[in-house]
């Protein structure tokens, strides 16, 4: 069994976003492993015997290697990471990821189900169709049985229970599994574990087909209009009123 | 020209297709409704109000819903019909099928668009990013785009006098590869949550199931959907249908209502946008506070009788 985990780094959830001209700067924010990522590879942990056989991927600038690491030392067994500063488009990453996968032959790949910094779904989907294999998005269950696969994955007014055969691409979410924190011994032995470099070059990429023109931190000015409750029934009476007449959205 | 690919529930087109078609008319041009699925003919009728022709396929092959075959009938049609621009939703299911059909076509894919906007060449969208705490530019230049949409931030569109000409398409889908064996359909009978223009959402604050009554009650005497944070959803309260934030459902309402609920960035990226922002809860110092445009300070086994009993007399 061969497990490719996508995985990625960005702002850890709880940081501070900030942007300056025109740009999110994350100058002196803390950085983490996607948190859906972290899924992913935690339930590669679990699907292979002690990591055997399954590598990190990662495309993204030279700061993802903390990410890498932080995988390596979960237990995965090795890493690839194309370095590159350019932000490429979704289209463009999935055929990069594509002859990746095609040189790995892995048997099952997972992807996170929603980037915490471009906030999209998807990867998996485009990678899956780019490899032309089944994919489940949105996983919360998943099991094995040689070729053959069960997964329950949430849809958009319900569940699923599906079944498919390998290879697939799986998308993951929070409560597909509880990830498991990386134990010392492991980061220790994680510092000797491979981690192969490679260049958008080598896979004759160069551009990408959507550019980011700006970002920008847009925040509604709120009110902050507050109501001491301790008398319920005055309290209630007060915001009732003020939604009718001075909010209008009763 | 541009292809919408509308979502219907057999009957009627869904808000996100009246949406996109409203989209679709702001920029201009002409427009192609692509109506897939079982009940395609019987929608095919409401769209021809909005589009200058309305596609339709019945293929048995669609059904169970397959990402992969709507996105490869979407790819076709889009080539054979010489589509400029691609429209499908920014639901779960669209953001599924919007990539695959860009892979398949090589062209670039803006995803969950909240503004879109010609530019010579190309498309220009507005996105949001960073657990929905940025708002992104993006631009495309390429003879063909496909974007997602959002689900509430279109004008829905305007029938026009004439309608436009339904055709039948034919397909050449193979069967899905992947087998659906069950299925749990989270209806509630209530306002549907991404269309209510108000919402009320109760947290782990609500303390059991049962007190979830007193939203429901809140609720309906406003006449508002009801949400739940995932505490409340994984704690198994509330179906997961009714939760709001990063892994759950987007609301943009003209009130949210947050009772019990601490305002985490993963709950506030699927309800931060709402027009204004109504909190209750018994600590000041939550981060949902920072984003009040109301609050009450104080128990909700207190405050949510007293608030329904001042809406009810309201509504008299
Ligand atoms: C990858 C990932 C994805 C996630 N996705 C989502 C998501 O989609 N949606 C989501 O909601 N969360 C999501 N979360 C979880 C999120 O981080 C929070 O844990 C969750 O939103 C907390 O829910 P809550 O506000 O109901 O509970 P809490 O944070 O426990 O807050 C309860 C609130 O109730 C108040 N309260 C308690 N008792 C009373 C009382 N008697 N009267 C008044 N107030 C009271 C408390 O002061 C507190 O503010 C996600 C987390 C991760 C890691
Ligand atoms: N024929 C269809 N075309 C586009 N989307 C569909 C179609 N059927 C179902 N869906 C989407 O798939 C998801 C589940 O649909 P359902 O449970 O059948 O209402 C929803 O987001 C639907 O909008």
């Amino acid at each position: 069994m061969k497990i490719m985990c996508l995985i990625r780094q960005v702002p850890d959830a709880e940081a501070r976003v900030k942007t300056a001209n025109g740009t999110v700067d994350l100058q002196g924010s803390s950085m983490a492993l996607d948190g859906m990522d972290e899924y992913g590879v935690e339930q590669a942990l679990r699907m292979s015997e002690g990591g055997a056989g399954t590598v990190a991927v990662a495309v993204g600038p030279q700061r993802f290697e903390d990410a890498i690491r932080r995988t390596l030392a979960m237990g995965l067994e090795r890493a690839i990471h194309i370095e590159t500063d350019l932000v490429l488009d979704v289209v463009t990453t999935s055929r990069l990821l594509k002859a990746i996968a095609l040189e790995e032959q892995p048997d099952l790949i997972f992807v996170g189900g929603q980037h915490a910094d471009t906030d999209s779904q998807a990867m998996g989907a485009a990678l899956s169709e780019a490899l032309g294999w089944n994919l489940v998005t949105w996983t919360t269950e998943l099991t094995l049985e040689g070729q053959h696969v069960t997964a329950v994955h949430d849809v958009d007014d319900g569940k699923e229970t599906v079944e498919l055969e390998l290879p697939c691409v799986v998308t993951t979410q929070q409560g597909l599994n509880e990830p498991r924190y990386p134990t010392l011994p492991n980061i220790m032995k994680s510092k000797k574990k491979e981690l192969l470099k490679k260049s958008l070059n080598d896979y004759g990429i160069s551009s990408t087909m959507v550019r980011v023109v700006n970002q920008e931190i847009q925040q509604r000015a709120r009110l902050q209009h507050i109501i001491d409750g301790k008398d319920a029934a005055a309290a209630a009476e007060q915001l009732i009123v003020l939604l009718h007449t001075e909010a209008k959205v009763i | 020209m541009i292809l919408v690919h509308c979502e219907h529930d057999g009957t009627r087109l869904r808000k996100s297709a009246l949406e996109m078609l409203g989209a679709a008319q702001a920029l201009g041009g002409e427009i192609t409704a692509l109506v897939l699925g079982r009940g395609s003919s019987q929608v095919a009728a409401e769209a021809a109000k909005y589009a200058s022709q309305v596609l339709i396929a019945e293929d048995a092959l669609l059904e169970p819903y397959s990402a992969r075959n709507h996105a490869q009938a979407i790819a076709d049609l889009a080539v054979q019909a010489e589509a400029s621009l691609v429209l499908t939703s920014g639901s779960r299911a669209g953001r599924e099928v919007a990539p695959r059909v860009a892979v398949r076509l090589d062209a670039p894919y803006l995803e969950d668009a909240t503004q879109l906007e010609l530019i010579d060449g190309g498309l220009r969208v507005k996105h949001y990013a960073y657990l929905a705490r940025v708002t992104e530019t993006l631009e495309a230049i390429a003879p063909l785009i496909v974007v997602s949409v959002k689900p509430n931030t279109q004008a829905v569109a305007q029938p026009s006098a004439n309608l436009g000409e339904v055709f039948e398409v034919e397909l050449e889908l193979t069967p899905s590869p992947i087998q659906v064996v069950g299925r749990t359909q989270e209806k509630t009978s209530r306002v549907a949550l991404t269309e209510a223009s108000l919402v009320v959402t109760g947290g782990r604050g609500m303390g059991s199931p049962e007190n979830f009554k007193l939203i429901e009650d809140f609720a309906d005497v406003l006449g508002a959907g009801v949400g739940a944070t995932r505490a409340a959803v994984d704690a198994g309260w509330r179906p997961y249908a009714e939760q709001v934030g990063q892994t759950g459902k987007t609301v943009q309402p003209n009130a949210y209502f947050a009772i019990g609920v601490s305002g985490a960035v993963q709950h506030m990226s699927g309800m931060g946008k709402s027009k204004l922002i109504v909190a209750v809860n018994k600590n000041a110092d939550e981060p949902i506070m920072k984003v009040a445009d109301y609050a009450i300070i104080g128990d909700l086994n207190a405050v949510m009788p007293a608030l329904i009993a001042a809406a009810k007399k309201l509504k008299d």
